[in-house]
């Protein structure tokens, strides 16, 4: 990066130019100045006004170059030219980034950038977002993997891919989010609900990512290729992006993933093989003053189950948690069998923006995204290969966006409309849990941020929800009487048909959110951070609905009519210091919710097949407490050590119980070490530790089994979480100039490098198989 | 402002797209796989024992419903079958035979209470090995208590493990498809 100088003027400002060695100006580029940011307009030219006389940092960031870095000292006008230099996998710098964000002034947002990203290219988006304090995973399986943000998640944890947010039927814990994590250029998290833009719901926090974009003024393209010992398997992702000034640019990426059975330290995991063939695209056509894009993208993948974890009845389960091995341990195979999953979600989308001014801007973008789903089962009479449940869901949404900054006001306003329709097809064979139902919504939203001084600001915001839903939903009649849904909702019935009672459940919900927020920067670098949400959460279909054996978990899950929408109140403070070498970030939050709704294990259940686990949908009022913690010490110049912790204590208030599924304390250690001259040559150790959760409610029931000729009672240990286990992980990497102008990146990289044998407890195959063993995986990164 | 305008239409259009929705009359799944009966006949030449477990509710909540027609007579040979039926279609639809064709896949398995009697496989899957839908039963001695009889149909059992063929259940493995529990008293 270069300086190359100042000349004075008359006022208090600070402007000048961004362009890279060439003299080409960088359109787009953010540059900040204290506290205060702006983004270089079509010539590459940026201005601050009104500056106060002292000493600033300013900086600028542009994908794909390094960033510009200094103290200004602000006593008269500055014209300055900033040349940014290219970066070449720049991995000198923190993992995940922390810096003052976009989306919310009073939360800090919590990034993973592309480097980290390119890692977990033959995972997905769950296991990377196990990078950022506070966040956990809720897994089904190792190939089914969902973010738990301050121990909640699913339906809690809006995933928003390219300003669209995922519509997946996230109601489900095996549903994972329907993304390719190659296709992210960038991932953040906020752990709260204050992005109002993106909705009121999001009580756990949001998963924001953004694409690959390149503004550069050149076509340049990455691939990626992975093997993995464990599953024997790997996948390749490429991806090309063309950039240009004034015209056209365009992205395109495609991944194909290959993978066999998995295996525990001790045994093969059958039937856990999966395929994942993806494609995302987007052209833009920006004028001089608004520009149009057109995106597309699909996810295709199959996934297989582990066998062993299709139960029959409670005996089963006994059976299962007792003898801790897997019943079906057959020989490693790349097949795919029953259970499966078959999964394609497209998201197409057109969008528009318009700049009034450099201060006033007007978007607006349309989306629709269709998601099948499809479960294969094991099924008597040649009916494996018709699905045991087949979901479409459509969604249509029409969001238009205003900006406004104003003096040392920003104001940003909109609104969306959302048309979803889900479709369950009756072809199955298998009743549905989850109806087909018709679901609109619309929301406004304005959220007004004020600088009161160089130090200080303050950010309010308010959103109202509108969502109606009409389902069309068959009743076993028995079970519509046991669940007393008469007569308070005998108006849902419209007629009786073999036996069903078929309904049309209608409910109409209005919510509020606000947030209100408070960002100070204190001398001697540390940042403060203070922020208070409201949010409201519509009950989804899966807890309005559910009623019946669920095949994927064995388990009878009930719903109910009777929900209502589930309020939280958070409040969160962050306090980040810089010191010379060492960074620390502390984020204690409080999240008090009532109405929480949760599944909850209740008893059994005997049918003609044997005794079934019953788990119920359920309201209470819970406080979930806790606080995250990261830190980045350099020890020496090409020494970092990071620590990151994360704690999240869940009380059921309503029982006074420990709240069933929260993550336990867990912390790990990294210590990476960089030498740039050795053809840019890092590596990493990472030591992490889960602690056995001792704080679960006991749901543990008992059941009759048939010992030594005669009926004895045995208790189901359901509830008691799996112990303690810590893992070893490893990577080394180096980077060769190979072409003129491409750069090859080798990686190896070893996990669970003990090959240590464990069970998590937030992954709902605990009580069938451990987790997966120790896998070596080697990267080949190409970048031209 | 081309660009913009042509935009603007394909908004419209959208919005006419989104605001149309098919209406079609949902109809109910129709089960396939159900099974509500569990039918267990014993037969000697003196008559017949019925045992039904008869669960119409399917996944709803009400329990099977338990019957027996006529008495187990202690230290009795009898010839038995086990019959599976989906009575939720009518006619009920008898799923017998789709068990039987893929009986290589299933396997039913009897664990009675200590005194009710001994079972043997009397039929066979196309690798030699038993279905369990036919059997020999031998009463017990008389006891006027009501004993625990459970039936079980296993899904892709392991039939090669160790006991299995002669109806041990512990290894067998798979899961579990039907899991009845009739109650029986072995008269003098």
């Amino acid at each position: 990066m270069m300086f190359i100088g100042y000349f004075s003027f008359g006022q208090i400002k600070i402007s000048g130019i961004v362009s890279d060695s060439n003299k080409t100006p960088l359109v787009g580029c953010h540059v900040h100045a204290g506290k205060n940011f702006v983004v270089t307009d079509g010539n590459g030219a940026f201005e601050f006004k009104n500056l106060a006389k002292n000493k600033i940092r300013l900086y600028a960031t542009y994908v794909g170059f390094k960033t510009f870095d200094t103290i200004v000292d602000v006593q008269k006008d500055i014209l300055m030219t900033i040349i940014l230099v290219k970066s070449i996998n720049s991995l000198n710098e923190i993992e995940i980034k922390l810096k003052t964000n976009s989306e919310n002034n009073s939360i800090l947002e919590q990034k993973i950038r592309t480097e980290t990203i390119d890692r977990y290219s033959n995972q997905t988006l769950g296991d990377a977002l196990k990078e950022v304090a506070g966040v956990s995973v809720l897994k089904t399986g190792s190939n089914i993997v969902k973010p738990i943000i301050n121990g909640l998640s699913s339906s809690r944890v809006p995933i928003i891919s390219n300003n669209v947010r995922l519509e997946d039927q996230q109601w489900g814990t095996e549903h994972a989010p329907n993304f390719d994590i190659n296709a992210a250029g960038k991932i953040s998290v906020i752990k709260g609900a204050s992005a109002l833009q993106y909705g009121g719901d999001a009580i756990g926090g949001l998963v924001i990512i953004e694409p690959i974009s390149v503004k550069k003024d050149t076509l340049f393209g990455k691939t990626i290729m992975n093997y993995n010992t464990n599953g024997r398997g790997g996948t390749i992702s490429s991806s090309l992006h063309k950039g240009n000034f004034c015209d056209w640019s365009w992205n395109a990426l495609g991944t194909f993933k290959y993978s066999g059975d998995r295996h525990t330290p001790d045994y093969n995991l059958s039937n856990t093989a999966n395929r994942e063939l993806n494609f995302a695209g987007d052209a833009k056509y920006t004028g001089k003053n608004y520009h149009i894009a057109a995106f597309y993208s699909l996810y295709n993948a199959q996934i297989g189950i582990l066998r062993a974890s299709h139960i029959g009845n409670v005996n089963d389960l006994y059976q299962a948690i007792n003898n801790q091995i897997p019943f079906v341990v057959a020989d490693f195979t790349y097949n795919i069998n029953n259970p499966r999953q078959k999964i394609q979600h497209h998201l197409a989308k057109i969008d528009f923006g318009y700049r009034f001014s450099d201060n006033e801007n007007l978007s607006a973008q349309y989306a629709f995204q269709f998601n099948n789903r499809k479960e294969f089962d094991i099924r008597r009479g040649n009916r494996n290969n018709i699905p045991a449940l087949d979901l479409d869901l459509s969604t249509h949404s029409l969001i238009i966006d205003y900006n406004k900054i104003q003096n040392s006001w920003t104001f940003k306003s909109g609104f969306s409309v959302q048309y979803q329709n889900n479709f369950a097809n009756p072809e199955t064979g298998v009743r549905p849990l989850i109806p087909t139902y018709e679901r609109y919504d619309t929301g406004i939203y304005s959220i007004a941020t004020r600088k009161i001084n160089e130090t200080i600001s303050v950010d309010g915001g308010i959103r109202y929800d509108f969502s109606n839903i009409q389902a069309s939903k068959f009743y076993i009649k028995t079970r519509w009487t046991s669940l007393g849904y008469d007569p308070e909702f005998t108006n849902f019935i419209v007629n009786e048909q073999n036996g069903q009672l078929f309904t049309r459940p209608t409910f109409t919900y209005h919510n509020f959110a606000a947030s209100l927020g408070l960002h100070k920067v204190f001398e001697n670098d540390i940042d403060a951070y203070a922020n208070a949400s409201l949010s409201m959460r519509n009950p989804n279909v899966s807890e309005l609905f559910s009623d019946g054996l669920h095949h994927a978990t064995g388990v009878i899950e009930i719903g109910d009519l009777r929900l209502q929408q589930e309020k939280s109140l958070k409040a969160a403070v962050t306090l980040q210091r810089r010191w010379n070498s060492l960074s620390v970030t502390i984020n204690p939050f409080l999240n008090r919710i009532n109405n929480f709704m949760f599944l909850q294990p209740t008893g059994f259940e005997t049918t003609i097949r044997g005794a079934f686990p019953v788990w119920e949908y359920k309201q209470t009022n819970v406080l979930l407490t806790g606080i995250d913690f990261q830190s980045v010490w350099k020890i020496k110049s090409d020494l970092n050590l990071t620590m990151v912790l994360g704690i999240v204590n869940g009380q059921n208030l309503s029982e006074n119980l420990p709240l069933i599924d929260m993550p336990p304390i867990n912390f790990s250690n990294k210590i990476d070490f960089i030498k740039s001259r050795w053809y840019n040559f890092s590596a990493s150790l990472k030591h992490e530790v889960v602690l056995q959760q001792n704080r679960f409610p006991d749901y543990d029931f008992d059941t009759n089994i048939f010992v030594n000729n005669s009926l004895q009672s045995v208790r189901v240990n359901i509830s008691k979480p799996p112990p303690t286990y810590q893992l070893w992980s490893c990577s080394a990497q180096m980077s060769f100039k190979t072409l003129k102008n491409s750069v090859t990146t080798v990686m190896l990289s070893g996990q669970n490098l003990l090959n240590t044998a464990y069970r998590d407890y937030l992954n709902r195959q605990r009580f069938f198989a451990d987790e997966m063993g120790r896998n070596i995986q080697l990267q080949l990164k190409i970048n031209y | 402002m081309k660009n913009f305008r042509i935009s603007g239409l394909a908004f419209l259009a959208i919005i006419g797209m989104a605001s149309c929705s098919k209406d079609d009359a949902p109809v109910p799944v129709n089960e396939e796989e159900v099974i509500t009966t569990v039918i267990t006949t014993l037969s000697n030449t003196s008559g017949s024992v019925v045992l039904t477990s008869k669960d119409l509710d399917g996944d709803g909540p009400n329990a099977p419903v338990l019957t027996q027609t006529g008495t187990i007579v202690a230290n009795r040979v009898y010839v038995g079958s086990v019959k599976f039926l989906n009575e939720q279609k009518t006619p009920a639809e008898d799923i017998t035979p789709e068990v039987v064709s893929e009986g290589k896949d299933h396997q039913v398995f009897f664990q009675p209470e200590a005194g009710v009697g001994t079972f043997t496989y009397a039929d066979t899957d196309v690798n030699g090995r038993p279905i369990g839908v036919m059997f020999n039963f031998t009463a017990g001695a008389a006891n006027a208590m009501q004993k625990n009889l459970i039936v079980t149909l296993r899904h892709e059992p392991v039939k090669t493990a160790s006991g299995v063929a002669t109806g041990n259940i512990a290894n067998a493995g798979g899961d579990t498809d039907i899991e009845v529990t009739y109650r029986v008293v072995i008269t003098p």
